[in-house]
């Protein structure tokens, strides 16, 4: 909903790190996702914190435990923002080049 | 022995109303907008739902049961591809829920009972985020995105 935050958040290694283990396993509580990084829970709570204000995560509480589940929809909607929007210029520009070097 | 599962959980905010994004998923004509298919249902608990490619072959490519219908906040569905439906192992479950939020509506997906690794839960990694895109697009602009679109070749 806010690309700034999502650029700020993807802005991290830790927290890209974050999306990534919970890619590969999503779901997971705190402690699962610590056990993987060499950090303090309070450092992991705050990156966590920073991902879900983006909207790249989001949590579900299941008894007494948080869950954390990557939500890559602010990803699809950079992606049709930011990248999509470019591929089709680079693919007009070549267009124009093989026109121009075919002599059409 | 029962096989491991897996969940998602899809979040997105729409400038919306609760009532609108609830159209968008129980009607046709909207779904087909921004979908490129159709739920086609009487909405009723225990009722089946369909869901229908919008083309002329009308392909229906997951089916399941309405579990549980309170527009505007919440819609629980069963889930299955259309060529397992007669498996019930290969029912999966989809759970809409939708919150007013300040100015705009909270969509949340969750997809679970998903059997891990499966092509169900690998293809609708690769859907839910563009459905939901298109959805909010078509909400907020009047034009939904292309969900067929393909990475175009290098």
């Amino acid at each position: 909903m806010d690309a700034d935050k999502v650029f700020k958040a993807l802005g991290d290694p830790t927290r890209r790190m974050l999306l990534d283990l919970l890619c590969e396993k999503n779901g997971q509580t705190l402690g699962q996702l610590c056990e993987n990084l060499d950090m303090a829970r309070q450092s992991a709570t705050q990156h966590l914190g920073i991902l879900e204000a983006a909207n790249l995560v989001s949590t579900v509480w299941r008894g007494r435990e948080k869950l954390h589940f990557i939500n890559p929809v602010p990803l699809h909607e950079v992606y049709e923002r930011w990248v999509r929007k470019f591929e089709r210029q680079r693919l007009s520009l070549l267009h124009d080049l093989k026109k121009e070097l075919e002599g059409e | 022995m029962s096989k491991e599962k897996t969940s998602f959980v899809y979040v997105t905010y729409i400038r919306s109303t609760p009532e609108k994004v609830f159209e968008a998923i129980m009607k046709p004509e909207i779904a087909r907008r921004y979908w490129g298919h159709e739920n086609v249902s009487d909405w009723k608990p225990g009722s089946t739902w369909e869901h229908v490619r919008t083309n002329e072959q009308r392909t229906v490519h997951v089916v399941g049961k309405v579990v549980e219908v309170a527009p505007p906040t919440r819609l629980v569905i069963t889930w299955a591809s259309a060529s397992q439906a007669a498996d019930p192992s290969s029912y999966s479950r989809v759970s809409f829920d939708v919150a007013a939020y300040e100015d705009m509506v909270r969509l949340t997906v969750t997809h679970d009972e998903l059997e891990a690794g499966s092509g169900m839960a690998k293809s609708i990694q690769q859907g839910w985020p563009i459905v939901l895109s298109s959805l909010k697009s078509l909400l907020e602009t009047g034009q939904g995105i292309d969900v067929f679109a393909k990475p175009k070749a290098a």
